[in-house]
């Protein structure tokens, strides 16, 4: 399997280590213990198309969102997680 | 059907008769409308709880339904090490139970699974690691399980080919387990299922779960590609797809599918007498009875439902392999293979009732599900028939993780690919 980095290329993915599910969110301090068990241990693990963090470790050591299918490997698109998240920060002007 | 025993003397007289005799050893059942128990998963687990459900409990208007063919999933792509060499107390008693059910399996079930106790040697590489299994071995033996501390000498007795003298990682002894050993993996689920079969259970093949029926919330059957089958009851033991499957009663699961791969190097003449695990590295071996050395290492580490791994796990595996044993190196590998666990998100099982009443849930297998075989049957039919937990399987619970209770062997937290 090899990861295009937007930053570095294409790589091979043994540059990179894995950090799961790129859709759970962090919830905020106050949020019940069901919404924080759900944040820390509860998945979709979905046997397809899947949202994942991905770390270039061995390279420019960027966080990336990376989209995969894993039942195929086959991967549709990366991103750096930095945009990702400023992506979904509400605006507040 | 005729119920065949097997024994020396049918051997002796199928020999005779040219091996024309032998009957089919289970039914291709077609599904009924309703059964008491249902058991989604023909694999290892699933085929053993059917068995502990009709041998133990009297419960034996049961279906196991399988989307493929029996066994077809991670009992027969595992490296059939067998061992109970576990620290915590939440798991120690539940894997020895299994290792006393496996000492007792072909009796039980009639069937030669070649249960073989040859050893399983921990090798360690430091002072400290070696005071750790020092922990271990006592933890151990607290628990009535069998563990020996071997020095390099005794180590280096039985094993004379690795490499001991290695500048980074010298091996300074080992934790030993005399009763583990090496299970022949494709007869356990052949072995299970033919005793099952014989007790009256249905074993249906290429019917896969599409759909669990739940009504005022009580799963009542299952949606299947042969049709609905109702059920008093439904037991989920397909490790590998848990999440999946038990989406289908609308249950998110702490759980990853992630890919294991194994490996065979061609066949050689016996050298290698029992199980060893490299403590430098992820790497465990041992010699199959056809001949070939049968190891493994670590996950690739990312979600996959792809049976089938990443040149870079090759590549650790072999250096592992070449570290341990630098003559290994001579060989050439004859086959290598993936398998989907269930990791979970402290690296142990769950053996527990859902929120869904009529559903349970055996899952979060991760890579030691083949020697816990026995044991998960075992406690899942006592769950199922009873409605209560067996009482070495009550910490696997379900609700563990939001209670505060993991069973976290390795300590490396809800991070399910460190496990």
């Amino acid at each position: 399997m090899r990861i295009i980095c937007p930053l570095c290329g294409e790589r091979g993915a043994e540059e990179f280590v894995y950090h799961g599910d790129a859709t759970v969110r962090r919830p905020h301090p106050d949020s019940s213990a069901e919404t924080w068990n759900a944040y820390v241990h509860l998945r979709d693990n979905p046997a397809g198309r899947h949202s994942e963090l991905w770390y270039h470790a061995a390279g420019c050591h960027a966080w990336l969102v990376v989209e995969r299918d894993v039942r195929t490997h086959e991967i549709f698109a990366v991103t750096l997680a930095q945009d990702v998240a400023l992506a979904r920060r509400p605006v507040t002007a | 059907m005729a119920k065949t025993r097997y024994s020396i003397v049918q051997v002796l007289a199928q020999a005779f008769r040219g091996q024309r005799g032998w009957a089919p050893v289970w039914r291709d059942a077609e599904p009924k409308a309703q059964y008491d128990v249902i058991i989604v998963g023909g694999g290892g687990h699933g085929l053993a709880t059917a068995w502990y459900l009709a041998s133990q409990h009297g419960i034996t208007n049961v279906a196991v339904v399988e989307k493929g063919y029996l066994g077809s999933g991670n009992v027969g792509r595992n490296t059939t090490i067998i061992r109970s060499n576990y620290l915590l107390p939440g798991n120690v008693p539940f894997y020895e139970h299994s290792l006393k059910l496996w000492e007792g399996l072909e009796q039980d079930i009639n069937y030669n699974a070649m249960v073989s106790q040859r050893g399983v040697l921990n090798l360690c590489h430091s002072d400290a690691q070696r005071d750790a299994y020092a922990r271990r071995g006592n933890a151990m033996r607290l628990h009535g399980v069998d563990a020996e501390l071997l020095d390099r000498d005794a180590v280096r007795r039985m094993y004379p080919f690795f490499d001991y003298d290695s500048a980074r990682f010298p091996i300074v002894g080992g934790l030993l387990q005399p009763r583990g050993g090496s299970v022949r993996h494709d007869a356990v689920a052949w072995g299970y299922a033919r005793a099952a079969d014989q007790r009256g259970v249905d074993l249906i093949q290429n019917c896969e779960v599409t759909g669990i029926r739940v009504e005022g919330g009580r799963a009542v059957g299952v949606e299947t590609g042969r049709g609905f089958i109702g059920a008093g009851k439904i037991g989920l033991a397909c490790a590998g797809n848990s999440s999946r499957v038990a989406a289908m009663a609308g249950l998110r699961l702490p759980i990853e599918s992630h890919v294991l791969q194994a490996f065979v190097s061609e066949g050689l003449k016996p050298f290698f007498d029992g199980v060893v695990t490299y403590g430098a590295g992820h790497f465990y071996v041992s010699q199959s009875d056809k001949g070939g050395l049968v190891f493994g290492g670590d996950i690739d580490g990312y979600n996959s439902y792809a049976q089938r791994g990443n040149l870079p796990v090759v590549e650790d595996v072999c250096e592992s392999g070449m570290a341990l044993m630098p003559g290994m190196g001579r060989l050439r590998v004859l086959r290598q293979w993936g398998g989907i666990m269930d990791m979970s998100m402290d690296g142990s099982p769950i053996i527990d009732r859902t929120p869904v009443d009529g559903l349970y849930l055996n899952a979060g297998w991760c890579y030691g599900g083949f020697k816990a075989t026995p044991a998960s049957g075992w406690c899942f039919a006592h769950l199922i028939a009873r409605d209560e937990p067996h009482e070495v399987a009550k910490a696997l619970r379900l609700d563990r993780f939001a209670q505060g209770y993991p069973i976290d062997e390795r300590g490396a937290g809800a991070q399910p690919n460190l496990h």
